[in-house]
């Protein structure tokens, strides 16, 4: 009987492509069609500036609060570039980025965040889910959809994602344990931004990464450099066709940054330094994208400025649109739609009730 | 027809959904291989396999909200929570996504799922395993919250509940899964949900109760009509949620007098709403205050002092008759 070590056969990889000085190592450079890379690229700029253009909408109290993913560019549509329409996308509510990525409008956006829900957007042909609050909650939704699509014999993949934070919670547990015992085709996107509002990653866990977490699962997991999107790219790649090959989940740990608030209702200045966003701010994911890009020979000042202006306009043309629908937007009953596939008899007359003392506030000159 | 426990009732539900439609998945802790340990899913894995009939590790909410994932995708998940004491651990799953993603999808998603779970009294369980919490669920807009009394339509609510397109909460009480026999016709056989149903009629007086809670109450009404010549209609709910306010209020203006029977606590129970509806659709025609007869507010006792806390036929004989003297 004796005591001896375990060998834990797995390991945790930890990968850098292009380093935040724009170095790349050409070793591990993927092969991505330029189309795309200029994709990747187009939509990391859009997700940026229509970024500071909603949170300059909120500072003129012109939408609601919303959860800037400033830094966070990379570690989401290195991932998401890789899913099929017909794939599955179950995100937290920090996943702006990817849902333009997968269409969804500018406008829709710029609506929900106006607290409207006419903003929902998800038409049939799209398999995304709306966004989830509950930190975690939506983890083992994911395992879910990834267990009927394996029941179905389809070979659809499930992208859920995540935040540091989310690890702590008893869903991220339940939902990988349940993926990996089920063997899902599920790829767990976890964006390490380094901050749950004012707790850090030091007091949400004494783990050195949150990859290794895949090895308590039976899963593999691969801790990347989340501002290096050729980086995410090729863990997602591998851990996508491992999904579609029907050889289970796999755990990606993106470590990345907040650069900005948790959600425009928070001041980070209340718990860390200015010298620690100053630092990551250098890890900026776009820049050195784009450099990389001119190295290449696809990008130029030029073009730059001509996509940037390009992006300037069609956020403008969204703001422009949003503002103009939420104008002509009419009253309130719509908040009695999809309580129940049919209306229970005394919702009928609560809204009924609403209708009609709308309509009395109306006469008085005094309609909401 | 074959007379069956509520046990074997809502086993022939499964059955016989499951082999209509390869969507209908059921999964839980020990529904598999164990059959459930009450052994409303035995035999399913035999019939259906270990897919259809799916053991899952221990974990309430990661059940319901791979449920909820499966349901989203176009499956039809039954799932079994194994004692309602333990179906809080899921409660957030339900509350924040089963209701919602119909509303917060904008009707692009539904999430057409059952969660069935034993609940109430009677059995001389250990903690936990004896609460009647269904307020919890119905309070919840867009969950359908529903208890039969009884194996024959057990089986018809459980068919109901599985092709209903929203998500449905199904209590089944463990005081009633093996209590008694009822013909339970082979052939299929449904009840709509929220629908109540008139079980007896009378015009003396109402009684408004569900599930375990309709054998003391039928008791009552037979004793008030055989000893004392009081005859009331006796209204077996089904659905607590949405609740049809219909057939109470018809009764009531009928009767003028009510009494509303259930074992969960009192303050904020189901009871409660029912009044309140009384009080708002037929309150000129009531004759005197409606009396509940329910559980205490209190932790419900362990088992040797069960019986004390359980509303029983005495008791609401008693209410029954405080009401009838009342004017």
């Amino acid at each position: 009987m004796p005591r001896k070590k375990i060998t834990i056969s797995d390991k945790i990889e930890t990968l850098s492509i292009l380093n935040e000085k724009g170095q790349l190592d050409k070793k591990l450079e993927p092969d991505i069609d330029k189309d795309v890379l200029l994709k990747l690229h187009r939509f990391m700029m859009l997700a940026r500036k229509f970024d500071e253009r909603l949170l300059n909408l909120q500072r003129q109290g012109r939408i609601g609060t919303f959860p800037p993913i400033k830094g966070q560019e990379a570690a989401q549509l290195g991932a998401i570039a890789h899913l099929r329409t017909s794939d599955w996308m179950v995100p937290a509510f920090r996943e702006t980025a990817a849902e333009l990525w997968r269409g969804r409008s500018l406008e829709s956006i710029i609506i929900y965040y106006n607290g409207f829900a006419e903003g929902v957007d998800i038409p049939d042909d799209r398999n995304d889910l709306p966004i989830s609050v509950p930190v975690g909650s939506q983890i083992i939704h994911a395992t879910g959809l990834g267990w009927a699509a394996k029941y179905r014999q389809k070979d659809d993949v499930i992208m859920t994602f995540f935040g540091d934070g989310a690890t702590s919670q008893g869903d991220f547990h339940e939902g990988l344990n349940f993926a990996a015992v089920f063997q899902t085709p599920v790829v767990f996107v976890c964006q390490n931004n380094q901050w749950a509002i004012s707790v850090p990653l030091s007091k949400q866990t004494r783990s050195k990464t949150l990859a290794q977490k895949a090895l308590a699962y039976g899963m593999p997991g691969i801790q990347v450099d989340g501002n290096d999107i050729l980086a995410v790219f090729v863990a997602a790649q591998e851990a996508v066709q491992r999904a579609r090959n029907g050889d289970g989940p796999t755990l990606i740990e993106c470590v990345t940054y907040r650069v900005m608030m948790h959600t425009t209702a928070d001041d980070p200045k209340r718990y860390r330094t200015d010298e620690e966003v100053e630092k990551w701010s250098k890890r900026d994911p776009l820049p050195r994208f784009e450099k990389y890009l001119m190295n290449k020979g696809l990008l130029s000042k030029a073009k730059l400025n001509e996509i940037e202006s390009e992006i300037m306009e069609e956020i403008q043309a969204a703001v422009d649109g949003a503002e103009k629908q939420m104008a002509g937007f009419g009253d309130p009953m719509n908040m009695f739609d999809h309580a129940y596939a049919e209306m229970p008899s005394y919702l009928k007359e609560q809204k009924a009730d609403l209708a009609r003392e709308l309509s009395e506030a109306g006469k008085e000159g005094n309609h909401g | 027809m074959a007379k069956m426990t509520m046990v074997q009732a809502l086993n022939l539900a499964l059955r016989q959904e499951m082999e209509k439609d390869d969507s209908i998945i059921v999964l839980g802790e020990d529904v598999g291989v164990d059959g459930g340990v009450f052994r409303v899913t035995d035999g399913l894995i035999d019939q259906f396999g270990d897919q259809r009939a799916l053991d899952t590790p221990l974990a309430e909410s990661a059940i319901v909200g791979m449920s909820i994932g499966m349901a989203v995708y176009g499956l039809k998940p039954v799932c079994e929570i194994q004692f309602s004491g333990f179906s809080y651990q899921n409660f957030h799953q339900i509350e924040n996504h089963a209701a919602r993603l119909r509303w917060r999808s904008q009707g692009r998603f539904h999430v057409p799922m059952v969660l069935r779970t034993p609940y109430g009294g009677g059995v001389r369980a250990l903690e936990h395993h004896s609460e009647s919490r269904e307020a919890y669920w119905a309070h919840t807009p867009g969950i359908k919250m529903v208890i039969p009394s009884g194996p024959r339509n057990a089986r018809a609510l459980l068919v109901s509940a599985i092709r209903d397109p929203d998500p449905v909460i199904f209590y089944e009480s463990k005081a009633l899964y093996r209590a008694f026999r009822e013909e339970v016709p082979e052939a299929e056989e449904t009840l709509p949900i929220g629908k109540p149903q008139l079980l007896k009629e009378g015009a003396d007086l109402t009684m408004i109760s569900y599930g375990a809670m309709m054998r003391p109450t039928l008791e009552a009404a037979g004793e008030l009509k055989d000893n004392h010549g009081i005859e009331a209609d006796v209204i077996d709910l089904l659905t607590i949620s949405p609740l049809a306010e219909e057939i109470l209020v018809q009764s009531v203006k009928k009767t003028g007098r009510a009494v509303v029977i259930h074992e969960a606590p009192r303050s904020f129970g189901p009871g409660a709403e029912i009044v309140s509806r009384l009080v708002e659709k037929a309150f000129y025609y009531l004759e005197a205050p409606v009396e509940r007869v329910t559980g205490f507010d209190v932790i419900i006792p362990l088992f040797s002092r069960e019986k004390a806390y359980l509303p029983g036929a005495d008791r609401i004989l008693r209410a029954a008759k405080k009401v009838l003297a009342a004017s």
